[in-house]
C-alpha cells in the first residue's frame, strides 16, 4: 500500500482532486484562488498604509490563509511520511535531453531529483542565477497574479470551469509569458 | 473551530500537487515545452469536471452548506489587465517554475529558500497594489 501511495500519483488522480478541491470551496461559500493570499498578507503587515488596494477587511479571508496553511502541513507531511527517499522526478527522457542540451543540467534519465539545484538551499540566492530565479521569479509571479486577477488556481482553474472569458485570456497570456521564458529567456539564466 | 474545514481542503490540495509532481521546476519546464501530457492532463481534468461543478451550483441543483444558492461573480470584462499580467505571471511562472499554491506547499518541508519565495511573492504583491492606478487595465 505504501509504495503504492509513494510513486507518482497519475494526472488523473490529482486532476480530480483539484475539482474536489473546487467542489468543497464551493459549498463552503468561498472560491478557490490561492494568490489571494498575498494579498491579504500583505494587508495583515500594513500594507493598507502604502496603497488602499490592501485596505479591504482581510480579516475576512482568514478561512483563505486556513487553507494555506492546510498546504504548508501537507507538506511536512508528505516530505516526511510519504514521499520517497530520494524523490525523483518522473520526467520525460524528451526533457532531460533538452535540459542536459541547452539549458546547462547534467541528468540522468530516471533519476532527477523532484527539485533542481538551485532550490536545495537559501544560499542559492547569494548566487546570480538563483537570485533571478527566486526574487525575480517570485516579484514577476507575485505582480502577474494580482494584475491578472488571480493565478492558476484562480483563473485557469475556478476561472475557466465557470466559462469566464477574462480567465481564458489570462491563462493564455500565461502560455505566451511561459513560453517566451523558457523558449527564448532561460537558457541564458540556467547557463550562468 | 470553523477554520479546520479550510485546513482539511489545503491539507487536500498540499498532498496532491506534491505527489503528483506539480510542484516540481521540472514538470513546468516539460509543460512549456510540450513534452508531456501529465501537467495538461491535471489542468485539463480539473476544469472539465469543474466544469460541471460550477454548473451543478450555478443552476441552483447543489446549494451550499447552509442551504444558501451559490453565487459565483463574473470577471469585470477589461481586457488589458488578462494579457499583460498574464503575460508577467507567464514570465515568472516559466522561470521560477513555481506558481503560488505550490510556495505554501514547498514552505512546509522546511526549505528556506521557499520562505524567501514567499517574501518575493509578497514584494510583487506590493508593488501591485502601489503601482495599481498607473498601469492600464
Amino acid at each position: 500500500m505504501m509504495e503504492f501511495i509513494s510513486q507518482t500519483w497519475p494526472w488523473y488522480v490529482s486532476g480530480t482532486a483539484v475539482a474536489m478541491v473546487l467542489f468543497f470551496l464551493l459549498w463552503f461559500g468561498k472560491e478557490f484562488g490561492t494568490s489571494a493570499n498575498l494579498r491579504v498578507i500583505v494587508a495583515a503587515l500594513g500594507g493598507g498604509k502604502f496603497s488602499d488596494f490592501f485596505d479591504f477587511p482581510w480579516k475576512t479571508q482568514m478561512w483563505n490563509l486556513a487553507f494555506a496553511l492546510g498546504a504548508v502541513v501537507a507538506g511536512y507531511v508528505t516530505m516526511n511520511f510519504i514521499a520517497p527517499t530520494p524523490h525523483l522526478a518522473d520526467i520525460s527522457q524528451a526533457t532531460v535531453d533538452t535540459l542536459n542540451a541547452d539549458y546547462g543540467f547534467n541528468l540522468t534519465y530516471g533519476e532527477v531529483p523532484i527539485l533542481p539545484e538551485f532550490y536545495k538551499s537559501w544560499e542559492s540566492v547569494l548566487t546570480l542565477k538563483g537570485f533571478i530565479i527566486i526574487v525575480i521569479g517570485g516579484i514577476l509571479v507575485g505582480f502577474g497574479a494580482r494584475y491578472a486577477g488571480g493565478c492558476t488556481s484562480g483563473m485557469a482553474i475556478s476561472g475557466i470551469a465557470n466559462l469566464q472569458l477574462p480567465s481564458l485570456v489570462a491563462v493564455i497570456g500565461f502560455f505566451i509569458g511561459g513560453l517566451v521564458m523558457v523558449n527564448y529567456i532561460l537558457p541564458y539564466i540556467t547557463n550562468l | 473551530m470553523k477554520s479546520i474545514k479550510f485546513i482539511i481542503v489545503g491539507f487536500l490540495f498540499g498532498i496532491t500537487m506534491y505527489m503528483t509532481e506539480a510542484l516540481s521546476w521540472f514538470r513546468i519546464f516539460e509543460m512549456f515545452k510540450f513534452q508531456a501530457f501529465h501537467m495538461y492532463g491535471i489542468i485539463g481534468l480539473g476544469i472539465a469536471i469543474g466544469i460541471v461543478i460550477t454548473w451543478l451550483y450555478k443552476s441552483g441543483k447543489i446549494k451550499d452548506i447552509d442551504g444558501n444558492p451559490v453565487i459565483i461573480n463574473d470577471k469585470a470584462k477589461t481586457y488589458p489587465r488578462y494579457i499583460i499580467g498574464g503575460i508577467i505571471f507567464g514570465l515568472g511562472w516559466g522561470l521560477s517554475g513555481l506558481c503560488p499554491g505550490m510556495v505554501f506547499i514547498l514552505i512546509g518541508t522546511g526549505n528556506l529558500v521557499f520562505v524567501i519565495f514567499l517574501v518575493a511573492l509578497l514584494i510583487g504583491t506590493f508593488l501591485y497594489g502601489a503601482l495599481r492606478t498607473k498601469i492600464p487595465h
